[in-house]
């Protein structure tokens, strides 16, 4: 029943964005809003638009690799890792057991760092200010470790078609397993900071909820879709790599709201600390890179494939018309197609709780837009 | 090397292949002409072997060690001076193939057998490729055809993973492939299925609300128009752009420079551009 106000009611359109620190990049988000209430939202996208698709056709196999890195920068080992293997499910070769236990190691750091990223700015946007410091703080750590490996922080390109270019170097599992001593303890810090604290309950519980059939609807994936209680990680129903000889469990939440979604990261995390310190005491002895040619020609045929990169499914479609270029690569961003739910999640909502959700999907621009 | 062929790119239209000079056409025109003087003046120096074997046949026969070219048609005798055969270039040694990478299966199941017992005349093939499977079917029932596998007794693939479209011009056609994948069985199949550029093809927007930005993002990209698609508009390129980038007739450096000049109030200085074309869109 629609109450009398002392004002009437009137609706607006507020746009949020593209220069808005909430956004997480250059994201344009139109609401349309009641008084507080989104009425509804519509995203702006493509501000960040550098064509990688169309640039894959004019480079060779190797060469595309290195632009990869720019799409998700945050994550850039898995987008690494995801072409990598479609190209050599293609040329029928596989990376010998050291490069893929390397890969998994530097993967699941990887997916770290994204998460703890993650975890900084969204709680910055709803204001514990704290947690971003101390996220930046075990981040750096990792990075630094890319660092010593490839000489990069962020755009590592640390893998090749057919394995690794570098060989681990020393004292690597030593500053990998340090860096696992200390960082259970530290989630536990930002738990104690966030799991229980009334006003991170008060703004995330309830909002932006995404049922299973919702989720499934929508192509969500990734954390996001298994907080709605879907248990799907790609990891464990399709492995890659040298995921199979690792044990870890797949958190699942169970109402779809931007608290699971953070309940699922933190212990995606855990689990992560849990398959990287499993696959770094008994990283095999061997080559680090399969026989493949200098010059790349897969043959005449199209391969879909797709890992569980930290935003969700990163899948890769590529053509190949026998030459040395692809005739086609299409990317299948998971942040891209997650951002679409956006607009449900945050019907209904105020516009604070859109910061939230924006923030909760996780999204990175530059694989968006690509 | 003679005159090169200024391309003034006013010209062009910003579809078809006709639009960019091909580096072959301009210099194949300029040493076509070389040969052809070339050859008059070649008469008794350059060894001819056309000419040896067709023209003197009643000269006795040298020993001639067998050149391993064989002459390739020959001239009839009468005109053999006038014009002397050319001599072919000896062919390519042809070099042994690399080893065959992995190479498409056919593929029968009990899914296809399903998918041809419920759509009769619509399945044109199903195989496997890197142990991925994939059905090829016709255009008209693609949407029904998704339907049925995700909601069929034998594999139900209930989520839709992607959705794509690949370009091919010598067809004049695109490529539609829909990602499908199962959570019950873990399993995935790639769905295909061809349209002329000109066609519609039915949005899947009903079946999967999760296709509105993935198809929204092929019409950006192809141009493909999607028949009952809720709001099928630009999604990355600006809205007013002229030209569908990853199509394959659209150059790498090619750019909408009126658009440029309009929104960003500069110059690009891009050569290659679709600008002038915009009249023929639509």
């Amino acid at each position: 029943m629609q109450h009398e106000t002392l004002f009437d009611s009137s609706e607006i359109v507020l746009s949020m964005g593209p220069q808005h620190p909430s956004t997480h990049g250059v994201l344009q988000v139109k609401l349309k809003l009641d008084g507080e209430k989104v009425i509804d939202a519509e995203c702006v996208i493509g501000f960040l638009h550098r064509g990688v698709e169309k640039l894959s056709e004019h480079q060779t196999y190797g060469q595309f690799l290195p632009t990869l890195d720019r799409m998700d920068y945050i994550a850039s080992v898995s987008n690494c890792l995801g072409f990598a293997e479609a190209i050599e499910k293609m040329l029928g070769v596989v990376a010998p057991p050291r490069a893929q236990y390397v890969r998994v190691i530097l993967t699941e750091l990887n997916r770290i760092t994204s998460h703890l990223l993650w975890l900084g700015t969204h709680a910055l946007d709803i204001g514990a200010m704290t947690v971003f410091l101390y996220c930046f703080r075990e981040r750096e750590e990792i990075l630094k470790i890319f660092e010593n490996y490839c000489g990069a922080r962020l755009t590592t390109h640390v893998f090749r078609i057919g394995g690794l270019e570098y060989e681990i170097y020393d004292g690597f599992e030593d500053e990998v397993r340090a860096f696992l001593n200390d960082f259970p303890s530290k989630v536990d810090e930002y738990e104690q900071l966030l799991t229980e604290n009334r006003i991170w309950i008060g703004r995330t519980r309830g909002v932006g909820v995404l049922t299973k059939e919702e989720a499934i609807d929508m192509g969500v994936t990734g954390p996001c879709l298994r907080a709605s209680g879907v248990s799907w990680d790609i990891r464990k129903s399709n492995p890659y790599a040298a995921y199979a000889d690792f044990d870890f469990d797949i958190p699942v939440g169970e109402y779809g709201d931007t608290y699971d979604r953070y309940l699922v990261r933190i212990e995606e995390m855990r689990q992560s600390t849990r398959i990287v310190s499993q696959a770094v005491e008994k990283i095999p002895d061997g080559p680090i890179k399969a026989k493949v040619g200098k010059i790349l020609r897969p043959v005449v045929g199209d391969v879909y494939h797709s890992i569980e990169a930290p935003k969700g499914e990163l899948g890769y479609y590529v053509v190949a018309d026998g030459s040395t270029q692809p005739y086609r690569v299409r990317v299948r961003p998971p942040s891209f197609v997650n951002l679409q739910s956006l607009r449900q999640m945050v019907k209904g909502h105020m516009v604070a709780d859109v910061v939230a959700v924006i923030g909760t999907l996780d999204i990175v621009l530059g694989e968006i837009d690509r | 090397m003679g005159e090169r062929v200024r391309w003034n790119p006013r010209s062009s239209a910003c579809s078809g292949t006709s639009g960019f000079p091909s580096r072959e056409e301009t210099v194949l025109g300029v040493t076509e002409e070389k040969n052809k003087q070339q050859i008059p003046g070649s008469d008794s120096p350059a060894p001819d072997p056309g000419k040896d074997l067709a023209g003197d046949k009643a000269s006795p026969p040298k020993p001639v060690v067998p050149d391993p070219v064989e002459p390739v048609a020959s001239p009839p005798a009468g005109e053999g001076d006038a014009k002397p055969a050319v001599p072919k270039p000896p062919p390519k040694k042809v070099v042994p193939k690399k080893p065959k990478g992995p190479q498409p299966e056919p593929w029968s199941s009990p899914l296809v057998a399903a998918i041809k017992e419920e759509f009769p005349d619509q399945v044109l093939d199903s195989y496997t490729f890197v142990s991925q499977r994939q059905v090829v079917v016709k255009k008209d029932r693609v949407t029904e055809i998704l339907a049925f596998l995700r909601r069929n007794d034998v594999e139900a693939f209930d989520f839709l993973s992607d959705e794509t479209a690949v370009h091919w011009p010598a067809e004049e056609e695109f490529e539609m492939v829909y990602m499908l994948y199962s959570f019950e069985t873990h399993g995935r199949i790639r769905v295909k299925a061809r349209i002329k550029e000109w066609e519609q093809i039915e949005s899947l927007v009903s079946l999967w609300p999760g296709a509105n930005w993935l198809e929204r993002e092929i019409y950006d990209m192809f141009g493909i128009r999607f028949a009952n698609h809720p709001n099928l508009a630009r999604i990355l390129m600006p809205e007013d752009w002229t030209g569908f980038p990853l199509r394959k007739d659209y150059d790498l450096r090619l750019q909408d420079v009126e658009w440029v000049r309009k929104h960003l109030g500069i110059d690009s200085g891009q050569k290659f551009y679709v600008g002038e074309a915009r009249h023929e869109e639509t």
